[in-house]
This record gives C-alpha cells, sequence and structure tokens, in this order.
C-alpha cells in the first residue's frame, strides 16, 4: 500500500502546529477589537428615542444647566430622568402644536410615563454614584464627552472596566475644579497634571482599586 | 474547515455575549426602570397616600410653605449667610434665568422664544414683597409659572429667595449704602 501523505506533509503539519498559536492569537484579538468596536459598546451611535429631544439645542442652544432637568446629581446615585412636568415648564407655552412633543403633552395630560431608552446603562454587577464623582470634582463632560453638542443622545466612552480604571488609576489626570464640573466649554488646561494633583489633596480624592469599591 | 472554524469562533463570541449581557442584566429594576409587573407600568411605586417618610415630616410652616400665622413670611426661616447667598446665586442661574435672566428684568432666552414674559423683579410690588411670597411662588408657581418644588428643595427655594433681594438691592442701592471698599472699586471702573 503506498502512502496517503507525501513526506512533505510533515512540515505542514508542523506548521499548523506552530501556527494554531498565532490563529488563536489572532481569534482573541479580533475579538477584543470587537469588543471594543461601537458594535459591541454603542459608543458614538445615536439611540431612537420617542421623543428626539435635543441636548445641543437644549444646552448649546438655549445654556440651560445639566441640573436644571437631572436634579439628582448631586444630591444621589441617579442624576435622574425629569419628569415630563419639567418639560412642560416651557412647553406649556413653547411649541405647544409640534406634533413632535405630542408624546410628552399626552404623558402630562394622562400622567402615562415617556419611555426613554435608556443610552448609558451600566452592568448591574456594577455599583456607581454620581452624587460622589461630582463632589470630587469629575466634570460631566468627563464621561459623557460634549453633551452640547449631541442633536440625539450617544455613549462617548464604552463605561468598561478598563475605562473606569483609567481614572481611578490616575485621577489626577481627569479632575478640574468643583465649580467647574458643570461647565460644558472647560477644557483640560496645560497644567492638568499640576492642577489634578493639587485637586486631588484639596478634596481628598483617594485611588479607589479596590475591587469591593464598585463590585459589592 | 475554514468555515467550520469561523461558524465556532462565531458562536464561541455570540454564546460569551449572551453570557455578559445576562450578567449585566439582571433581575432587578434601576431607578425609573419600566415593569410590567404593574399596571403603569413603573418599578418605582407611589407611596400609599398619606405616607410620611424619614424625614419628610415638612410640618414647620415657615420652612416648608413660607407662612408664618397664615401670613407670608417676612423673615426668612434661618440666617443668611454669605455661604447661602452663594447658593442662591448658583440655583438662581440654574433654574431662574431661563425666564426671569442673570438680573431678574424678565427677558430671560426662554421669554425671548415666546414664553410669557414674567415680571420684572425690580418693580415696586416685587420690591416691597416678603421672602414668603417669593418662596410662595417658587413652590406653589404663579401665572405661566409652574411649581419648582419638586426641582428646587425648600432650603434652596429660600436661598434663591435672598439671592433675589440681592438682585434687587444691586438695582436700587444708593452710593450712600456702600461700604468705602466698593466706592473705590466702583470708581475704578468707571
Amino acid at each position: 500500500m503506498s502512502q496517503i501523505f507525501h513526506p512533505s506533509t510533515n512540515t505542514l503539519a508542523r506548521l499548523s502546529i506552530f501556527g494554531a498559536v498565532f490563529a488563536a492569537a489572532a481569534l482573541a484579538f479580533a475579538a477584543g477589537i470587537f469588543a471594543r468596536s461601537s458594535v459591541a459598546t454603542g459608543v458614538g451611535v445615536a439611540v431612537r428615542q420617542e421623543v428626539p429631544f435635543s441636548h445641543k439645542h437644549h444646552v448649546e442652544g438655549l445654556g440651560l444647566d445639566c441640573r436644571y432637568c437631572h436634579t439628582g446629581v448631586e444630591e444621589s446615585s441617579f442624576a435622574g430622568i425629569p419628569p415630563t412636568a419639567t418639560c412642560m415648564n416651557c412647553h406649556s407655552q413653547i411649541w405647544v402644536d409640534s406634533p413632535m412633543l405630542e408624546p410628552v403633552r399626552e404623558s402630562f395630560r394622562t400622567g402615562d410615563s415617556l419611555e426613554w431608552v435608556r443610552v448609558h446603562d451600566l452592568a448591574d454587577f456594577v455599583y456607581f454614584n454620581h452624587s460622589v464623582h461630582v463632589a470630587k470634582g469629575v466634570g460631566c463632560s468627563t464621561c459623557h464627552g460634549q453633551v452640547d453638542e449631541m442633536p440625539l443622545m450617544w455613549k462617548e466612552n464604552s463605561l468598561y472596566m478598563e475605562w473606569c480604571l483609567d481614572c481611578h488609576r490616575q485621577p489626577e489626570k481627569f479632575v478640574r475644579p468643583r465649580d467647574e464640573v458643570f461647565n460644558m466649554d472647560w477644557e483640560t488646561p496645560p497644567n492638568q497634571l499640576e492642577l489634578g494633583r493639587h485637586l486631588v489633596e484639596q478634596y481628598d480624592i483617594e485611588n479607589l482599586l479596590s475591587c469591593s469599591t464598585c463590585h459589592r | 474547515m475554514g468555515i467550520r472554524f469561523a461558524a465556532g469562533a462565531a458562536l464561541v463570541l455570540a454564546l460569551s455575549g449572551c453570557y455578559a449581557q445576562e450578567m449585566a442584566n439582571q433581575d432587578r429594576y434601576e431607578p425609573l426602570e419600566a415593569s410590567g409587573l404593574f399596571e403603569d407600568g413603573m418599578a418605582s411605586r407611589q407611596p400609599i397616600e398619606g405616607t410620611v417618610a424619614r424625614g419628610q415630616l415638612f410640618e414647620d410652616d415657615h420652612l416648608y410653605r413660607g407662612t408664618v400665622a397664615g401670613q407670608p413670611a417676612t423673615e426668612f426661616p434661618f440666617e443668611i449667610t454669605a455661604e447661602i447667598m452663594a447658593r442662591g446665586q448658583e440655583r438662581y442661574q440654574i433654574f431662574c434665568t431661563p425666564c426671569h435672566d442673570q438680573l431678574g428684568t424678565g427677558a430671560g432666552i426662554v421669554v425671548q422664544r415666546g414664553f410669557r414674559r414674567p415680571s420684572s423683579l425690580h418693580v415696586d410690588r416685587l420690591r416691597a414683597a416678603p421672602p414668603g411670597y417669593f418662596f410662595d411662588v417658587m413652590t406653589n408657581g404663579f401665572g405661566a409659572m409652574s411649581s419648582y418644588a419638586s426641582q428646587v428643595p425648600a432650603e434652596d427655594r429660600w436661598a434663591i429667595a435672598a439671592y433675589i433681594r440681592a438682585l434687587q438691592l444691586s438695582q436700587n442701592a444708593n452710593e450712600a449704602d456702600l461700604a468705602p471698599e466698593d466706592l473705590e472699586l466702583l470708581g475704578a471702573q468707571r
């Protein structure tokens, strides 16, 4: 009986054992790329809502402060989605015939909730508290990006653990004075590290890296 | 072989995705989340009528309703310090400037876009009004203005009332009322 495989296939077999390592590495690399892509994270993908609310119009255009609507952000873990009544503070008289705002008026008339699709949805195994971040000088735009330039809301950052840790490891790179937290025009100053180190000391900011800080 | 391998890899990726989702969305509600359990579709339940949560027994008429013996309070329920004044300024700028503008003349951006123009805070009627009056307007609304009680806690409403007093003073101050250093500052700016 003649040989099925030619002796040269031995080389092929050796090569494939060696190549399998690279194939596995390539697969892992591809998975890493995919996990960080917008498809998986939703970063930069505008979310369709029942009412196409524009932060750009309300914040950049009208100059409303974040806290006019997100009233809980300084005191609570949850920044808060405003009740329809807050919309109606102005829209009782402005754009009253706009069909785009009919769901808002209907919600106000009937008491039924507007159903917003959550854009920043942290995994349930993560504890997060807005108020402490605000109190320690983490600006809105540090995590949420230039919301004042977003006609529809999207996520600016992945909210992945590696992203949280960027700041938890080196808060001095990101913190700003408390009275600038809600300033959407804040730009990282050239002396950020110097300012940051000073603020870290002044605000008693700890590098909280224990697992149970967030996974409690 | 190639196709089978690719399919296997896709399956692994998809499964790991599902698993991550299951951990990420556990069987509990987040604030304001929708729920199929209740008729109104809300996971957050309204407290039974008449329920008083700890720390929310608002029985101090002066602090929480701005009245003393049924009349609008003529005094603030706590001492107005520089700190409270700064808080009032900040809260005024967040919640009031959209209509009343920075100065209180009633030409804010929302008014410019068509909202009914509120009275200037510098008219005689409002200069003579007691602090409790402003507190009442913020709490219960007035004319086209809705209640701000749910957006601004009572202490902050008083701080805003104090800041309104300061704004009013700023538009009606006499030179004689100013301290020498303020006059000097003013002279330098002229």
